[in-house]
């Protein structure tokens, strides 16, 4: 079945992230149920190099939203191509509100996330809520409506019924919106197989109630009306139950910590661990990159570079030669006639100064990062005492001096920017912190009183990602690559990979051990002490 | 020198004579002592079995009674002019020891060496001054 499943976006709108090349094609989800048709929603990316897709098709039907070509010219493409196009399920059951991607974060960066996908599972999430909600009530109507002298008065015990009725439908309103409406943290890569059912069983309950009520209430015109509102009663009874199933499968069975996850970073090692309860892999990669960007010190290639010096080194240090075939030995070239064997020899002269190299290096790179850190703490310091808030006594002073936050910020900066600029050059993290943003923060620290040390602190180590600006934090170009499928359910031994752009985070799973704990009882008398001395007296 | 309930000590001793010294208004003899039944015997630096609740000698005083006539660290008391010290508390021991109508006491002392020199040399006749001591 599917090995690989990637997470494609949208990209065939956007042309940037056509690297998403893995093939796979979704079958799983079974269509057969009558909701599933609008569940699927496949995306073909193209390589840049096949131009044969300009519009994305599914099931020979151009998807909506999209700019429709000619009917037909689509569906040649689609069978033409079919065994070459790439298909990638992006889209979720409508249930799942898992289309919009953080809030906030796309309507800055990009606009890949289109009006239309965005309300889509919220149309269609509202529809089916409407049609579980109506029903009840239509099915209280429809008999006064229709027969409605042949009806059999209602007494007390049904008024009763009808205020439970429009509680319990108040009720499940609530409930349906605060599960199922709101708006969605991520975009995932298939269905949530869970939300699938369970539409499906609703849709299956509110369809069989339909057909009983038709069969034995509207062909037979009834004029029990008590007992048809208790059929009522019990058709919003059923959905009330239904939805505590909801509440239990989706978010009762994540809470509770099954599994101890270990998050390895490819580029640097940093490793963290998460306790996580019951969820599918693409839940749980959901969760991990939310702990990713709370936890992880920002990512920074320039911190690298070192290394992949050291690493070519090496291998200059080395030739290889070809020695297997007899002809080849003309054709390799030594270029300084040393023998074939000689493998070993430039290698290890080489190794015996590279650790030295390296502590030597490591120790001045050390002292010369807290030799500017000094200065800049100087520097800081002395800054802040320039500036102090306004005070009674103050209000006689020249209005020039009196200055807003923003202002004395401004006056402020020069004295340590200096400083801070090159601390940062050292550490290599300048690209990280722009003039406007460091200036703001001076300004934040400004307002509340924050000491030197206070406002030092964002810059004297990374910090997590979602401190600096968006532009870093690549929300959009994670992919999931996991044996497994990942709507199954993690187990312990899951192994899956989050490859972003330039680094990638491996996650293995282990199960949290079963822990037998046993009881002692200690009667609180029985603690009683004896001195023990050794005393020693001279004779 | 280690004691098994119910069964008779054995031990290898050696007899002591200690003349008192006259220092102001008392009688010294001139070391310390350490242990006894109400004492932690697993502090007890001397002992090889750290369960012997001994009375043993913890120090000498250079130039003392006690160093003059022969006595050294480490020895374990067994008899002081006759009263037994193997199941004394440390105040009894000190009482014993510390009598002042007595300006003599005889002690039988034991200690490894004598136990390693009577096993390397046996069959040969034990030297005079060491007895087997039979509690």
């Amino acid at each position: 079945m599917d090995t690989e499943s990637t997470h494609s976006g949208y990209s065939s709108r956007s042309g940037r992230s056509n690297r998403h090349g893995d093939r796979s094609r979704d079958r799983h989800k079974a269509s057969s149920s009558k909701d599933s048709s609008r569940s699927e929603r496949s995306v073909v990316i193209n390589p840049p190099d096949t131009p044969s897709q300009d519009s994305p098709v599914h099931n020979d039907e151009p998807l909506p939203g999209e700019p429709t070509p000619a009917a037909d010219h689509g569906e040649d493409a689609q069978d033409d191509n079919w065994g070459e196009t790439t298909t990638a399920v992006t889209g979720t059951s409508e249930l799942s509100i898992s289309q919009e991607e953080v809030v906030g974060l796309g309507k800055e960066i990009q606009d890949r996330t289109q009006g239309f996908w965005r309300y889509l599972p919220l149309a269609v999430g509202s529809c089916v809520g409407l049609l579980v909600l109506a029903t009840p009530l239509v099915f209280l109507l429809l008999p006064a409506v229709m027969w409605p002298d042949r009806l059999n008065a209602c007494g007390a015990a049904c008024e009763g019924l009808f205020l439970s009725i429009s509680f319990k439908i108040l009720m499940l309103l609530v409930a349906i919106w605060a599960l199922f409406l709101r708006p969605g943290r991520a975009c995932l890569p298939r269905v949530c197989v869970y939300r699938a059912f369970l539409t499906t069983l609703t849709l299956l309950l509110t369809m069989s109630y339909w057909l009983f009520y038709g069969v034995r209430i509207l062909d037979a015109q009834d004029e029990d009306y008590p007992g048809i509102v208790q059929f009522a009663v019990s058709l919003v009874d059923s959905q009330l139950f239904v939805h505590y199933l909801a509440v239990v499968l989706l978010e009762l069975r994540h809470v509770r910590p099954c599994y101890s996850v270990c998050v390895i970073r490819s580029t640097d090692g940093e490793t963290r661990h998460y306790n996580i309860g019951q969820l599918s892999i693409q839940r749980a990669a959901l969760s991990i990159l939310e702990y990713y960007y709370r936890d992880f010190p920002l990512h920074n290639p320039a911190l690298l570079s070192a290394s992949k010096h050291r690493a070519a080194k090496h291998l200059a240090g080395l030739k290889v030669y070809n020695v297997d075939a007899p002809g080849s030995t003309a054709a390799a070239q030594p270029s300084d006639g040393s023998q074939p064997r000689s493998l070993a020899t430039p290698a290890t002269k080489r190794k015996d100064n590279a650790h030295n190299e390296l502590y030597y290096e490591e120790a001045d790179y050390e002292r010369r990062v807290r030799k500017r850190r000094a200065r800049l703490v100087v520097a800081v310091e002395e800054a802040f005492t320039h500036v102090r808030r306004m005070k009674k006594e103050d209000e006689n002073a020249t209005p020039s001096d009196i200055m807003d936050v923003h202002e004395a910020a401004l006056a402020v900066f020069p004295s340590m920017a200096r400083a801070l600029q090159k601390y940062l050059r050292t550490t290599r993290r300048q690209h990280c912190h722009s003039m406007e943003s460091i200036q703001k923060h001076l300004a934040f620290c400004l307002v509340n009183n924050m000491s030197p040390k206070a406002f030092l602190e964002t810059y004297l180590g990374p910090g997590p990602t979602l401190q600096y600006g968006p532009e870093r934090w690549m929300a959009d170009q994670w992919t999931l690559i996991s044996e497994a499928s990942v709507t199954s359910g993690v187990k312990e031994g899951t192994e899956f990979l989050l490859k972003c752009l330039d680094f990638s985070l491996a996650v293995t799973v282990k199960g949290i051990p079963y822990i037998r704990l046993t009881e002692e009882y200690i009667d609180p008398k029985s603690h009683k002490f004896i001195l023990l001395l050794q005393s020693e007296t001279s004779v | 020198m280690s004691f098994v309930p119910g069964q008779p000590v054995t031990a290898v001793v050696q007899r002591i004579e200690i003349q008192k010294l006259r220092q102001g208004e008392n009688l010294i003899l001139g070391f310390s002592i350490g242990g006894g039944i109400d004492q932690d015997p697993g502090q007890n630096p001397f002992s090889e079995d750290k369960t012997d609740k001994g009375i043993y000698v913890t120090r000498i005083s250079p130039g003392g009674p006690a160093e003059v006539a022969g006595l050294m660290m480490g020895d374990k008391i067994m008899q002081v002019n006759g009263w037994d010290m193997t199941m004394v508390t440390h105040d009894q021991a000190r009482k014993k020891l510390t009598k002042q109508k007595e300006d003599v006491v005889r002690l039988l002392i034991t200690r490894k060496s004598l136990e390693d020199v009577v096993s390397q040399s046996k069959g040969q006749n034990p030297r005079p001054g060491c007895f087997t001591y039979k509690h």
